[in-house]
């Protein structure tokens, strides 16, 4: 068992933090990894992304939103509980190096993956400029640990609550119209990454953005987590999680992440009346 | 001697009792049923116990099939079971899964006349009762060496070189990727062929000799060859399997609805996803099921297509009858269960819906032509025999790779040019010192019992290599 040792949560209780004790990943993972894990017997696995770590005490945090019956599931669990398995850490770390100028862009729990990889780019010596958006202010996520690891940080809410209203991508073109940037990296809903994108097209910035398509195994082995990159179709888990943001069939990415669309409706919907949460 | 052969050959070949076609396709429970002791028996009698037995020469473990055959025909249960350890140790999977018509059965003089022995039947008899009826004595084993082993992978080739370096008095460990032990035999290989619960018993027996099992644990990722070394092992063997889906490269193929055969058994078994939701793993269940490619791989995500609800499940296979790779018994199996066979059939393309779900399939007809490097007459197109299939969901089970996650991880580890690891063939020495490899990440593809021998040659080796030197 994979004991959890700390939990938080966040955005209206839909956001939630667990630190995991699994010393083997802490050790091992770097900023752009992600992990799987499963609940119990019956459990799915479930990638999650490792949003920080501590190797001296053995841990990795994963910050998940309470989407469908896996999260709900996991939401239940409390300190000194556990997950039966966590696997990784999985997928190729970012590829952190010294550019330059280095933006940051992040939206909604997209936050939580974007976080490790800020703070790398800031520690290798980049000037970081981070754009972090959510829904309100009370759906943010991580602002003060975005502040400590960019040298700027813009925030954006959709309906004007807190800091700028409106999307990333508006504040974005201004960071773009401002400084000669050597590379975007965006991670956030599909349609938000899919419009960084056209947008970083046009100035000719280099792109990254971090998929999130089904999964099951993470190492290759099924073919579930693929994706159309350019003219070839990659598997996310095993060539990603990270990839060419002006080259990713965002379209095809959202369809397939539907596929099982009422089979997951309709588990949650049975959860939620067997356990009467919200 | 001649009578005395001839009025054995008047007992028929005795059938496998199994469950009714139309009941089974619906179900998961497994489809044959066991021979009944009797019956057991009864056939054990048909062997010849021949002096130069042929069926020996066909097994590629050379099990000693007069040998436990005879200790059948006398009632001595037991002893047939010891027999059969000697060689296999995993005889009540081996009974149920290997091609035996192309292996022992196939070989066995019986079959020259009339029907060959039921070899695998017994086989799988013996070791039925073995693990449900007797208390059966584990082997003794050897004084500890103090010696640690790693093995990467817990398919049948890493289970093989459990058992045996464990007997040899090694400490060994198992360390699995996946959150279960077993392969392909539990991720794979569907329940109504062979039941889980016999691969947990196996790893059970093994644990109870002392084996360590590390699942969740991706080699290449969560540690690396070398750090299995700085902790403190002093061999490793890897029986990774050849765990990388092959695609048909066709337009469309990225639609919902199209799996890997991987993508789609594992779901059904591993992930248990034919009891969702009480399971949490969903599975599409199709209306009209393709399943491209005509091996096991194939047969198996036919039948459990089948077994979901589907109304229709076509085998499609652009050879003929003749060239489909699967155990003879398999085909026979998904045929009885209603599956259609649609041969010298090539799809070209998938064809989706506004939703991005595949709808339909496009093929074209075949014909044999001039044999091919295998040997094979090779399918070309018929010209202008493009049709369309109606399909809403379809399973690509032409093969599989050498997975690159973990022999990439490690340059000293030579790979051929398909990407399996180059290994000496007698003993499965790498080209890393204290490093082994076999099964299906050096042979591509094959089949339980040629992993398990590839073990067996491998624990010889480690064994001499930790006692003697590389
Ligand atoms: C590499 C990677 C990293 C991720 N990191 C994070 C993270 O840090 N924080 C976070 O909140 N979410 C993350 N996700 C998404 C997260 O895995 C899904 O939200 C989760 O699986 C939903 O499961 P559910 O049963 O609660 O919801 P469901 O009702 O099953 O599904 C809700 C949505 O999640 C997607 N989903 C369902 N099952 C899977 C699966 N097995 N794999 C991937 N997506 C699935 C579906 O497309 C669906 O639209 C990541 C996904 C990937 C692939
Ligand atoms: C659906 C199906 C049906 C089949 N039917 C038959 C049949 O009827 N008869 C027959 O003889 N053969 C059959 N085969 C073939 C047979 O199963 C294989 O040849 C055999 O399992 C190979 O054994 P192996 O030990 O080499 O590898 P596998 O059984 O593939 O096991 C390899 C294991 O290694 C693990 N692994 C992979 N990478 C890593 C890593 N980096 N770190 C840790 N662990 C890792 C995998 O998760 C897996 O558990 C079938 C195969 C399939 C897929
Ligand atoms: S191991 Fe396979 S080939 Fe050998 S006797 Fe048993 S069934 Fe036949
Ligand atoms: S999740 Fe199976 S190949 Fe990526």
């Amino acid at each position: 068992m994979f004991k959890i040792v700390k939990r938080e949560t966040m955005a209206d209780d839909t956001v939630v933090l667990n630190e995991i004790e699994a010393p083997r990943i802490a050790a091992k993972a770097r900023p752009g990894q992600f992990v799987i894990l499963k609940a119990n017997e019956t459990g799915e696995r479930i990638p999650l992304t490792i949003s920080d770590l501590d190797p001296e005490r053995g841990t990795i945090t994963v910050i998940y939103m309470v989407v469908g019956k896996s999260t709900a599931l996991f939401q239940t669990l409390a300190v000194g509980d556990g997950y039966q398995d966590v696997i990784g850490p999985l997928g190729k770390p970012t590829d952190i190096e010294k550019l330059g100028k280095v933006v940051c862009v992040g939206g909604g729990t997209g936050v939580a993956v974007l976080f490790p990889i800020t703070r790398g780019f800031k520690e290798a010596g980049n000037e970081v400029i981070s754009i972090i958006g959510a829904r309100n202010k009370d759906l943010l996520l991580l602002e003060d640990k975005m502040k400590a690891a960019s040298d700027q940080l813009h925030v954006c809410t959709d309906d004007g609550s807190y800091g700028h209203k409106g999307f990333v991508t508006e504040v974005l073109k201004d960071v773009l119209d401002n400084h000669k940037a050597d590379l975007v990296v965006a991670i956030g809903p599909v349609p938000m990454m899919k419009f960084v994108s056209k947008l970083t097209y046009e100035y000719n910035v280099k792109t990254l953005v971090s998929l999130n398509p089904i999964m099951i195994d993470g190492t290759g082995m099924c073919g579930g987590c693929r994706v159309s990159v350019g003219d070839e179709t990659k598997f996310a888990c095993v060539d990603g999680p990270e990839f060419d943001g002006h080259k990713v069939d965002y379209d095809g990415l959202m369809q397939r992440l539907n596929a099982y669309a009422q089979e997951e409706k309709a588990a949650y919907e049975q959860y939620c009346r067997l356990h009467q949460t919200d | 001697m001649t009578q005395k052969a001839s009025k054995k050959e008047k007992i028929p070949r005795q059938p496998m009792p199994e469950q009714a076609p139309e009941v089974r396709r619906r179900n998961f429970e497994e489809v044959p049923l066991g021979y009944s002791p009797e019956t057991a028996v009864k056939e054990a009698q048909r062997c010849l116990q021949c002096k130069k037995p042929a069926c020996v020469t066909g097994c590629p473990v050379e099990v000693d099939i007069p040998g436990f055959v005879g200790q059948i025909a006398e009632g001595h249960f037991e002893n047939a079971i010891q027999t059969i350890w000697g060689k296999n140790s995993l005889p009540a999977i081996c009974g149920r899964v290997c091609p035996q018509e192309i292996q022992c059965e196939g070989e066995c003089i019986l079959g020259k006349k009339d029907q060959p022995l039921a070899i695998g039947n017994l086989e799988r008899f013996v070791a039925d009762r073995a693990r449900e009826e007797v208390a059966c004595e584990f082997p003794a084993k050897a004084a500890p060496t103090g010696k640690k082993v790693a093995i990467v992978g817990s398919g049948p080739s890493g289970l093989t070189v459990a058992g045996d370096l464990l007997l040899k008095g090694h400490e060994v460990t198992l360390l699995e990727a996946f959150h279960k032990p077993g392969g392909v035999l539990v991720y794979g290989i569907p329940e109504f062929r062979l039941p889980k619960e016999i691969v947990a018993c196996e790893v059970a027996g093994l644990e109870k000799l002392g084996l360590r099992i590390e699942c969740n644990n991706v080699v290449g990722r969560t540690v690396s060859l070398d750090e299995l070394f700085e902790d403190g092992y002093d061999a490793v063997y890897i029986g990774v399997g050849a765990g990388l889906p092959k695609f048909l490269n066709i337009p469309g193929e990225n639609l919902i609805g199209i799996y890997s055969a991987n993508e789609y058994l594992t779901r059904a078994n591993l992930m248990k996803a034919y009891r969702f939701p009480e399971y949490d793993t969903p599975l599409a269940k199709g209306k009209n099921v393709a399943v491209l490619g005509a091996g096991n791989v194939a047969m198996d995500s036919a039948r459990t297509a089948m077994r979901l609800g589907a109304e229709k499940v076509r085998i499609v296979y652009r050879r003929s009858r003749d060239e489909m790779p699967a155990r003879a018994a398999e085909i026979h199996h998904a045929e009885e269960e209603g599956i259609e066979f649609y041969l010298l059939t090539s799809p070209i393309a998938f064809v989706g819906d506004e939703n991005g779900r595949v709808v339909q399939m496009k093929c074209l007809q075949m014909e044999l032509g001039e044999p091919d490097e295998s040997g094979r007459r090779r399918p070309v197109a018929v010209e202008g025999s493009e049709f369309l299939l109606d399909c809403d969901l379809a399973v690509v089970a032409v093969g599989a790779d050498a997975n690159p996650l973990l022999t990439q991880s490690d340059p000293e580890i030579s790979l051929n040019k398909w990407g399996y690891i180059i290994a000496d063939p007698k003993t499965g020495k790498t080209t890393k010192k204290g490093v082994w490899a076999g099964g299906d990440i050096v042979t591509g593809q094959a089949t339980v019992i040629l992993a398990m021998g590839a073990g067996r040659d491998a624990a010889n080796s480690i064994h001499d290599y930790l006692t003697i030197g590389w």
